[in-house]
This record gives structure tokens, C-alpha cells and sequence, in this order.
């Protein structure tokens, strides 16, 4: 006998300017479950969570809590009927104090003054009763992402929440954190918890979740078990499409040196030892050549320092046989170096210009561009028409959307594209597909292949195991703001990959 | 030395109220330009009542009937940023600029024709208050108390509770500092903006009456209050937006300013042979190099200045 439904969605259709977002799209929660729901970037999930949440109105559909039809208006509302939600981006005040947040909206009073002690007797309760640990005295600023996320939990749990919404907890995870917080959900679930969970990462899926429901651009797809179900039937129904999980390339013989690093010092903004400590190494042209390593190992002051958002502290840097050790950033893109950043929001657009200016950040200036001195919008609006029609970018008004109110899958692949059709010598990728789901990653995968194909340089730098062993032709490992290994894919093993990614083993 | 004291700590009071007038103003998301024009409507507002109260009427009554025709006047006038910048999401720095200019121009235009009304021959913008600016004083063995000293003092300790030790407090700074996350427990940000910029005004409208009194017996309305709104903000900034710190830091400037009140009775001071401009100047030259040295370290509400929309991510 199945368990009754906590909550119901029920023909919902939500639109937007130019989009139709939820398109009649049902999903039914069941007491006690983890249920996921599965889509694409930008396939409705986040503004479908939105309406159950009471920051969306819907234009048609009603809502279900227990059997009976709810009205919810505004957050208030959702969390009267006991919904909960951890968003995407946090929603901490970042000055506070953790338990400041978790109060902040139901706070409790005495004469008007601010009664915290029952307040952290909860929450000490509450962390001890579901795993969670937090220091309830602890600055947001100060903590770390996980524990910033428990504190979300935490104020999901101290409003005595029932139906707890996780929107795409672990894509600023770090793989330890990950399991932490599968393994509390889990915990939840089995304290009678329902919980929906929004992913698009289908190991994590399979792992965690007991049913499925998919949504593609906007579609409802159809709901699975997951005991019954593989990872590529899901992506199946998550694309519309077979998802190849390998990386197909054929082997090519290097050509000349694109990029030479030599003896490179990077200084750290961080602590007083340098972050980079005199590496060496080159690029050639044809081949995909990673960095792998745990996060915070020096990589993204090494990137920084190659494509000039940070001086080097030493050594040189060459690309196609110049010395750019010193050169500005705009003098690096002309020569033919692309970049696309780890940080896309600080480094990779502009969020408020459109789509299109966005498109044309690097080359502006150029002739195809300009005409007498000023913009030439008409070329530039082409442009960026080409650009979206080939590489898929999907958004709500086309070139004159906001960057800002994009996906960040589509971000993405709106940066990918810019950097790739620059036509680029070497293209420095820093964890290109972080965020993004199978099909886009994929695509990705296929673009990079493509460069080397194209007899490019590519540098990659990533995080994620299964890429760094499937794409790259070379690997190098930097630990602690050394390169400690060259590695083949082809011979080479995760397990020993691992070694030298923890400082355990060095050539 | 006694004087000194004296107009330091009447100074740092009225620096003390607008500052911290700006200080809700702020936690609560909205950058207040205009504390200067709203100090102007205050001080007009409890000059007029000590204008026309009568010579002979109860202090008590004066007292309390002058600052709440500040306090009254600072809050409607304040209004006007809370519409213009909450409802219609103008830009906060361009509305404050406005008041200020409206501040001061409105406050001439009304003394004038108030003048020339009641004597065809006197075009002054200029109020006196001689007589009735009394009841706020008490001689204690040559400190010449005011009232608003310890009104100031009682309001400051109020707004420290109000802001680290209430739910409104907790409430006001979470929308100064994140908006989205105040909106999503389902705190209404409109609404404590509003609180906030109307708090700001009854603070800085007070701090207006007790800056035309502090030491003078009548004020002319052309010249608005010398930038002493502004000089509020640098407290403000320099307190790092916290009530007991900008009380201190208002005791410092509030020393810089009396200075140049009192500085002749000091034998040393006068034999330097400054001109009495240096000693003007003082508390501003002051101020810049404060705001120069500090406000690398300065730590703002983080989302004020940003008008909330609430469909933004």
C-alpha cells in the first residue's frame, strides 16, 4: 500500500514573457519519500518549486495538501502549510549569526525583546536529532557553504516544516559534502519527511531518491520508480535523446608548442605562501591537456596569472612562442587565447547587459562590429542570433534577454559559445560543465573535442574525476600550487589519479 | 573647559540623532542623502512652535509640543524618500540630493513670507527664539544642561535595544542586507523600509530643532544646517553603522566642532594665532580624513542603495 500524498501539483501551467515555463505539468509528492524531480537547466523545475513556494502564481492548476485544495499566495502561506524550501542560492543574511537566521520571520518575544535561549535549545536539538552540525553562534560569512546549507536545513526543521523542497543542493557541494547531505536526507526521509529534490545529477538520483518525475523544456515527462529505472533511461527521458557517458575522440599526434609555461609564481590573495610555486609546462597544438586536483590547490591563481586577471610573481609565460608574461587581458584574446572563467557571474559576463553585448564583450571593437566608432547593432544582433541558433543557447527574449534572468546552464553555454567561435589557438576551459546537466555537458565535451580536432590547444582545468579521465589526451595533477604528476588517461586508474590529487604519491 | 564640554556634547547629539537616524535609514536598504534637508524641515518645525508659544506658558508643554513639531515635521518630510525610492524605485542618491535642495529652499520660502507678512519691512529668513529657548536650559554650577542632552541620550540607548535586541531590529537589517532572504521567511521589505526611513526622519528632524538651539538664539533659514547632515553621515560611516560606536565617534566630532565655539577661551589655542576659519573648518577637514583612512574597512548594509524587486534572482 503506497502512502498518501503529501502534495499534489496538478495541471499546472506557469508563463512567462516569451516562455511558457510549466507547461500543464502534474507532480504528486507521497508522505515519506524522496522524491526527485529531474530536468534539463532552464526545463521549468526551479519556477515549478517557485509556484509551490508562493512566489509564482500559476495562470491554471491547483494545488493539493493532504487532499485538500490550497490557495498559496506568498511564502507565508507555503510555510504555514508546513513547505519548506533550501534555495538554490542561499537565502542567509550573510552578517548574522546562524541562529539569527534560522529565527529571522518567527522570531519569539518577551516585552518586545528577542528571545534566543528556547531558540537554540531547538536548534541544538534539531542538529543533534538529524546530524546537522552547526555552531548556532557562528557568522554566516565565516562558515563554510555545507554548513551554510545545514543552516538552511535547520530553518526548514525549526519551523516544524513537513514537505521540504532541496533546489539543486549539492552543485556548490564538494564531493564529501555531498555524501553528508545524502546521507541527511536520507535521515529526514525516514523521520517521516517528504522531500523534493531538484537535480539534474543522475548518479546522485539514483542513489538517493525513491521516485522520479521528469520535465523536459517545460513538459511533464512522465514519473518512475527509481528501483526499476537506469541512468540512461532517465537521461532518455531528461533529453529526448540516447546521452553517450563516453567521450568519443580518436588519437592524434601533437603538434607545435601554443602555450609554454615556464617557472611560473603565482602569489596567493589568500594566505602569505605563493599559490603557484613554480610550475612548468606547455600546451601543443591538438591536444587536450588537463589540470586535475582537489579545489584550492592553486589552479585558479594559475589560471588567473595565464589569462591576466592576476600579475605572475615570476617566471614566464609564452603563447605562440611571445612572451605575454605582462601583456593586458585584451592583448591576450586578440592573440588568440579564450577563456572561459571558473566563476561565470564575476568573470564571464556582464549580468545586466543583454545577451547579445554579452556575446560581443571581447570584440567589440572590431571592425565586423563598429561602424564609424559606434556599435554596429544591427551586426552585433546577427551575430548573436548565430551564436544562439548554433550552439543551443536557450532564453526568454532571445539576444535582448538579460543575462541575469538566464539559466545557468544557459549562462554557460552562452559563454562557451562566445570563447569557442573566436576561433581561439588555445581555449583555457575552467570547469566548463560545473552546474550543468548530461545533455549540456555532453555537448560540451563534444565542443572540446572539436577544438583539439581543429588542431587547437585546449587547457582544462577540473575537478570532477570522471572528466578529467575521459576527456583530456594529458593530465596534470597540482597539489598544493605544484604540478606532482603527468598522467596518460589511457594507462593511468582513478585510484592512482587520487593518489596524487591528495599529495599521497609524486613524480 | 566647562564651555567646551558644553557645546561638545551638545554637538555630538545632534551628530549622534541624525546619524543614527541614518543609520536605520540604511539597515533598512535605504541610503539616506537627505538627512541635511530633513534636519532643515525638523529645525523649522520646532522653531515655529518656539516662535509662537507663549512667553509665560507651561516648559513642560514647550518642550514637549517643540519636539514633536520636529519630530513630526522630519517624518513627513522623510516620506518623500520613502515614496519616491521604495514605491517607485527611483534612485536613492538623486532624491536625497533633491531634498536636501527642496530642504533648505522650502524652509527660506516659508520664514520669508511668514516675515514679510506679519512686517512688510523684514525680508530676513531669520527666527528668533530668545526667550523660549530657555526652557530647555537648567544651570548646574556653570554647565548649562539641555534637556535634549539627556532626550538624546535616552533615545540613543533605545535605539541600540530596538536595533541588536527586538524582532524589528533583526527584521530591519536582514532587509539591508538581503532582501531576497527577508522576502522569503515572509517579512514584507516595503514595509520595513518605510519604518526605516521614517525612523531616519524622526531622529534627523530632532537632531534638526537641537542643532538651530545648540548655541545660538535664532536661525536663518537660507543657510539650511551647514552640512551637518552630512557630517552625520560621516559619523554614520565612521560608527561602521552601529548606534554605540557612532555615539563615540559623534563625541569626537562634536569636540572638533565646539572647538571652534569656545577655542578663544583657551590661552594656548588663542597664542597659536589661528584665524577662527581653521577652527571652522575643523570638523570637516576632519571628516575627510577619516572617510579617507576608514572606509576601506567600512562595512555597509549590503544591499542598500539597490531598490528590491522582487521577481530579481
Amino acid at each position: 500500500m503506497d502512502a498518501p500524498y503529501a502534495i499534489e501539483m496538478l495541471n499546472i501551467t506557469k508563463k512567462f514573457p516569451g516562455i511558457i515555463a510549466n507547461d500543464n505539468i502534474t507532480l504528486q509528492l507521497r508522505k515519506g519519500e524522496i522524491h526527485a524531480l529531474l530536468g534539463e537547466n532552464g526545463a521549468g523545475k526551479s519556477t515549478l518549486m517557485s509556484v509551490l513556494f508562493g512566489l509564482y502564481q500559476p495562470e491554471e492548476g491547483q494545488i493539493k495538501k493532504d487532499g485538500k485544495v490550497v490557495d498559496i499566495k506568498n511564502p507565508n502561506d507555503a510555510n504555514a502549510l508546513g513547505i519548506g524550501m533550501v534555495h538554490q542560492h542561499f537565502k542567509l543574511v550573510e552578517c548574522f549569526t546562524v541562529l539569527d537566521n534560522i529565527i529571522l520571520g518567527v522570531e519569539t518575544t518577551k516585552n518586545g525583546i528577542l528571545q534566543k535561549d528556547e531558540a537554540r535549545k531547538k536548534v541544538l536539538a534539531l542538529s543533534e536529532k538529524y546530524g546537522l552540525a552547526v555552531n548556532p553562534d557562528a557568522i554566516i560569512e565565516d562558515i563554510t557553504v555545507g554548513m551554510q546549507q545545514r543552516t538552511e536545513i535547520l530553518k526548514m526543521l525549526y519551523r516544524d516544516n513537513e514537505i521540504l523542497i532541496f533546489d539543486e543542493p549539492t552543485a556548490v557541494l564538494t564531493p564529501q559534502e555531498i555524501d553528508e547531505l545524502m546521507a541527511i536526507m536520507k535521515n529526514l526521509a525516514a523521520e517521516g519527511k517528504s522531500i523534493l529534490f531538484i537535480s539534474h545529477k543522475l548518479n546522485e538520483i539514483m542513489e538517493v531518491a525513491d521516485r522520479v518525475s521528469v520535465l523536459r523544456k517545460g513538459k511533464y515527462i512522465g514519473t518512475v520508480d527509481v528501483e526499476g529505472t537506469t541512468k540512461e533511461d532517465l537521461s532518455r527521458m531528461m533529453v529526448g535523446r540516447d546521452v553517450d557517458f563516453v567521450v568519443q575522440k580518436q588519437p592524434r599526434t601533437p603538434g607545435e608548442e601554443i602555450l609554454k609555461v615556464e617557472n611560473l609564481t603565482v602569489a596567493s590573495k589568500i594566505h602569505k605562501n605563493n599559490a603557484v610555486k613554480n610550475v612548468s609546462f606547455n600546451v601543443r597544438k591538438g591536444e587536450i591537456v588537463c589540470i586535475a586536483g582537489i579545489d584550492g590547490n592553486g589552479q585558479t591563481e594559475l589560471v588567473y596569472a595565464l589569462s591576466g586577471l592576476e600579475p605572475a610573481a615570476g617566471g614566464k609565460i609564452s603563447l605562440l612562442g611571445k612572451d605575454i608574461t605582462n601583456t593586458s587581458i585584451r592583448d591576450r584574446s586578440v592573440m588568440g587565447m579564450s577563456h572561459i572563467p571558473e566563476d561565470r557571474h564575476k568573470h564571464g559576463l556582464v549580468l545586466d547587459y543583454s545577451l547579445e553585448y554579452n556575446m560581443v564583450l571581447q570584440r567589440y571593437f572590431e571592425p565586423e562590429f563598429t561602424k564609424n566608432g559606434f556599435l554596429d547593432k544591427p551586426a552585433i544582433r546577427k551575430y548573436a542570433e548565430r551564436l544562439i541558433e548554433e550552439y543551443d543557447v536557450r532564453s526568454g527574449q532571445g539576444p535582448i534577454t538579460r543575462a541575469r534572468s538566464m539559466s545557468g546552464g544557459n549562462q554557460q553555454k552562452a559563454i562557451v559559445a562566445r570563447e569557442i567561435d573566436k576561433e581561439p589557438e588555445l581555449l583555457i576551459a575552467v570547469q566548463p560543465t560545473r552546474g550543468l546537466d548530461v545533455g549540456a555537458i555532453e555537448n560540451i565535451h563534444r565542443q572540446l573535442v572539436a577544438q583539439r580536432d581543429k588542431d587547437k590547444a585546449v587547457l582544462l582545468v577540473s575537478l570532477e574525476l570522471e572528466e578529467v579521465m575521459s576527456v583530456p589526451d594529458r593530465i596534470l595533477v597540482m597539489y598544493e600550487g605544484e604540478i606532482v604528476g603527468e598522467l596518460d588517461p589511457k594507462t593511468t586508474t582513478v585510484e592512482e589519479l587520487g593518489l596524487y590529487m591528495a599529495g599521497a604519491k609524486r613524480q | 573647559m566647562i564651555l567646551l564640554l558644553q557645546y561638545m556634547i551638545i554637538f555630538a547629539a545632534v551628530l549622534m540623532l541624525v546619524a543614527i537616524g541614518g543609520c536605520f535609514s540604511e539597515h533598512s536598504g535605504v541610503i539616506n542623502i537627505g538627512l541635511e534637508g530633513i534636519m532643515v524641515l525638523g529645525a523649522l518645525g520646532g522653531a515655529l512652535v518656539l516662535k509662537f508659544y507663549p512667553e509665560d506658558g507651561n516648559a513642560f508643554g514647550l518642550i514637549t509640543l517643540t519636539i514633536l513639531a520636529a519630530v513630526v515635521f522630519g517624518m513627513i518630510y522623510s516620506l518623500l524618500l520613502a515614496v519616491a525610492c521604495v514605491n517607485f524605485k527611483a534612485d536613492q542618491t538623486i532624491v536625497g540630493t533633491a531634498m536636501n535642495m527642496l530642504g533648505t529652499a522650502a524652509a527660506t520660502v516659508i520664514v520669508k513670507a511668514m516675515n514679510t507678512a506679519m512686517n512688510p519691512d523684514n525680508v530676513s529668513s531669520t527666527i528668533q527664539y530668545i526667550n523660549t529657548k530657555k526652557a530647555f536650559l537648567k544651570n548646574i554650577g556653570g554647565f548649562e544642561f539641555n534637556w535634549f542632552m539627556l532626550i538624546t541620550l535616552v533615545l540613543v540607548v533605545i535605539s541600540y535595544v530596538v536595533m541588536y535586541k527586538t524582532r524589528f531590529g533583526l527584521r530591519l537589517m536582514a532587509c539591508g542586507e538581503h532582501p531576497q532572504a527577508a522576502d522569503s521567511v515572509g517579512i514584507s521589505v516595503y514595509k520595513m523600509r518605510y519604518a526605516g526611513v521614517i525612523i531616519s526622519g524622526f531622529l534627523a528632524g530632532l537632531g534638526g530643532i537641537v542643532y538651530i538651539t545648540s548655541g545660538v538664539s535664532e536661525w536663518k533659514f537660507e543657510n539650511g544646517v551647514a552640512g551637518f547632515g552630512f557630517l552625520a553621515m560621516a559619523v554614520m560611516i565612521f560608527g561602521q553603522w552601529k548606534p554605540h560606536r557612532i555615539a563615540v565617534s559623534a563625541l569626537l566630532f562634536g569636540l572638533f566642532r565646539a572647538l571652534s565655539n569656545v577655542y578663544m577661551g583657551f590661552d594656548f589655542l588663542k597664542s597659536l594665532n589661528i584665524p577662527s576659519g581653521i577652527y571652522n573648518m575643523l570638523p570637516y577637514i576632519i571628516c575627510l580624513v577619516v572617510l579617507a583612512f576608514t572606509s576601506k574597512h567600512s562595512r555597509a548594509p549590503k544591499a542598500e542603495g539597490i531598490p528590491y524587486d522582487k521577481g530579481q534572482r
